[in-house]
């Protein structure tokens, strides 16, 4: 089922005016700070009334401000996953899991507690105190209680952005797993690219109070012109299947006809995965470079350019493997006089991907 | 015990603790309420609840008791059609218990308030969004919460009815056997010329009790604290 959002909100100097759609799978609401993300999220949960506007999930109103419909939060089936967890500080961790439990409206549940245990691997934390888990176990927790409310529809907001790097890491193939394992759709706000090229169904980027592009994780972050997490953290996906793994602890990829060497995943061959491509990792030639380190080099055309407001410039590639982004300075790409159709070669380090840019494909 | 004390001081020493646990265990459940009103509903006068409530902590205790004889006495606006259904105030034990309720309630509270105050809204949130109903999210997360601040509202309750007398004395007046609580016992004992061994045995049982409640309130809130755990 679809979520269907139409708000209009102001407060301050700041109006949110958003309309999109929320189709099944993980819908990435996607900008910097003070996008109207969270505003959005909340307004969804029943936390905030907006000025005006309409929610529905399928044919459920949520909110409808001209026909004074308004759901309580607790009323309108969602599963919310906070920042900070919210984990009830003196309720064990089983007892928090089965908090909305006997909310779920009497229908046989579709979700089964050792099902949930299971997934996110919790068994042994069941008896202990929130007070006593690590950042990233309190987030798998949140995870499963809120799963194990039976929602229609799962909000998550920012769920990774207080943990570091590993704790991250650790939680996004739970979150992958929630997407492929369970049939409910998730509502999940970032302003990580890395989560959006993890996670993403589909996404729909917000500046400033505005939707400034919705589509598939792989258009959205192939476009030069929409970076909602800025130039810096710009990098487009590329789909690809597992090839081999080979014995000098590298993995081959096949994106299409293209090869692309990483460093060891933990997939079988056969897997489909969508591996991110930081831009600002990546370097162009006009030649195919000879003597060079870097074990991946895709030959390609010049799609587009985008100059910053430094700088640098993001550079569109179109290769055999599918869309590159490449931040290189403005200098570099008039000494190469790039412009769009000019062939060119982008080489990636290997090294340069990170176990966390690679995901597991969502197939729907 | 009733060696050391004789039995009409052995009577008001029964008599207040009767008197200061009906009044706790009567009050807390309004205690809590008015805490809970204060702390987090908005409702149009508010400020005049926070003022009733207040009020006995700075009004003479001996106004307070007027008040109550004026409004439960048997000639009183609630003291009489309260009669008819046969509870009774004036001058009886249960009137000593009203005023000792009524002057603690402000220390109640407060105390039952600011642990209210120190419960994270968000995690009330959080249980609306698992689809709990509001009663349901007091009963289940704000409660067990606030218990440390619960209980060391009505130990202080409880330690504040025990020596109540200005609007016990002045509502119920000093009765032996009735409304001759620990404080109006020790008084009318110090009015008389040879009674001042046994106001001094009382005091000693003020004392004790007094520390007694407190040594308790402290165990009790680090043994919920330990649970409630964070």
């Amino acid at each position: 089922m679809t979520l269907s959002i139409a708000l209009t909100h102001a407060f301050g100097a700041f109006t949110l005016d958003a309309t999109f759609q929320a189709p099944p799978g993980i819908t990435v609401l996607f900008g910097r700070s003070g996008s109207g993300k969270t505003t959005i999220v909340n307004a969804v949960a029943g936390l905030l009334t907006p000025d005006r506007g309409r929610i529905a999930f399928g044919e459920r109103v949520l909110l409808d401000t001209d026909t004074g419909i308004a759901l309580p939060p607790h009323r309108r089936a969602l599963g919310v996953i906070f920042q900070e967890g919210r984990l009830f500080p003196h309720l064990s961790v089983k007892a928090n899991l089965l908090y909305g439990r006997r909310f779920a409206r009497g229908r046989a549940p579709s979700v089964h507690l050792d099902h949930v245990i299971e997934m996110l691997g919790i068994g042994p934390l069941l008896a202990r105190r929130p007070g006593r888990l690590s950042g990233g176990e309190k987030q798998r927790v949140a995870i499963g209680r809120a799963l194990l409310a039976d929602p229609d529809l799962i909000l998550a907001d920012e769920p990774l952005a207080a943990l570091d790097q590993s704790r991250k890491d650790e939680i996004l193939p739970y979150f992958e797993r929630l997407r492929d394992e369970t049939p409910v759709p998730v509502l999940y706000v970032s302003h990580s690219e890395q989560e959006v090229a993890r996670l993403a169904t589909w996404v729909v980027a917000l500046n400033q109070g505005r939707i400034s592009a919705q589509g598939s994780a792989t258009e959205i972050l192939g476009d030069p012109m929409v970076t909602p997490a800025g130039a810096r953290a710009a990098g487009a996906l590329i789909e690809a299947e597992v090839a081999a793994h080979h014995d000098d602890g590298l993995t081959e990829l096949a994106a299409g006809p293209a090869r692309l060497l990483v460093p060891r995943v933990a997939q079988a061959p056969g897997a489909a995965l969508r591996v991110r491509i930081a831009a600002q990792d990546v370097i162009l030639a006009r030649e195919r470079p000879q003597g060079l380190s870097a074990l991946n080099v895709l030959a390609g055309q010049v799609a587009a350019l985008r100059p910053g407001e430094g700088p640098g410039t993001i550079v569109s590639v179109t290769t055999l493997a599918g869309t590159v982004l490449a931040r290189i300075t403005g200098r570099s790409a008039a000494a190469l006089e790039l412009a769009p159709g000019v062939a060119c070669h982008v080489i990636i380090k290997t090294l340069s991907i990170a176990p966390g840019d690679v995901g597991r494909i969502n197939r729907t | 015990m009733t060696a050391f004390l004789g039995p009409e001081e052995w009577q008001a020493v029964l008599l207040s603790l009767k008197v200061a646990a009906w009044a706790t265990v009567a009050s807390l459940p309004f205690g809590i309420l008015a805490a809970h009103a204060l702390a987090r509903w908005s409702f149009p006068g508010k400020t005049l609840l926070n003022m009733a409530v207040h009020l006995p902590l700075v009004l003479p205790p001996v106004v307070t008791g007027y008040l109550l004889l004026l409004a439960f006495g048997r000639q009183g606006w609630l003291g009489g059609a309260l009669a008819e259904i046969g509870v009774v105030f004036a001058f009886h034990w249960t009137g000593a218990a009203l005023a000792a309720a009524i002057m603690a309630f402000p220390l109640m509270v407060r105390a039952i308030r600011l642990s209210i105050e120190a419960v994270d809204p968000k995690l009330e949130e959080a249980a609306a969004t698992l689809g709990a109903p509001r009663p349901w999210i007091f009963l289940t997360v704000t409660l067990p919460l606030i218990l440390p601040g619960v209980i060391a509202g009505a130990i202080l309750a409880f330690a504040k009815a025990i020596g109540e007398f200005g609007a016990t004395i002045t509502f119920v007046s000093n009765i032996p056997g009735e409304t001759r609580t620990l404080p109006s016992a020790v008084y009318a004992f110090l009015q008389a010329p040879s009674g001042e061994d046994a106001a001094v045995r009382l005091v000693l049982v003020a004392i004790a009790i007094a520390m007694a409640a407190l040594l308790l309130s402290e165990w009790v809130a680090q043994r919920v604290a330990r649970r409630v755990g964070s």
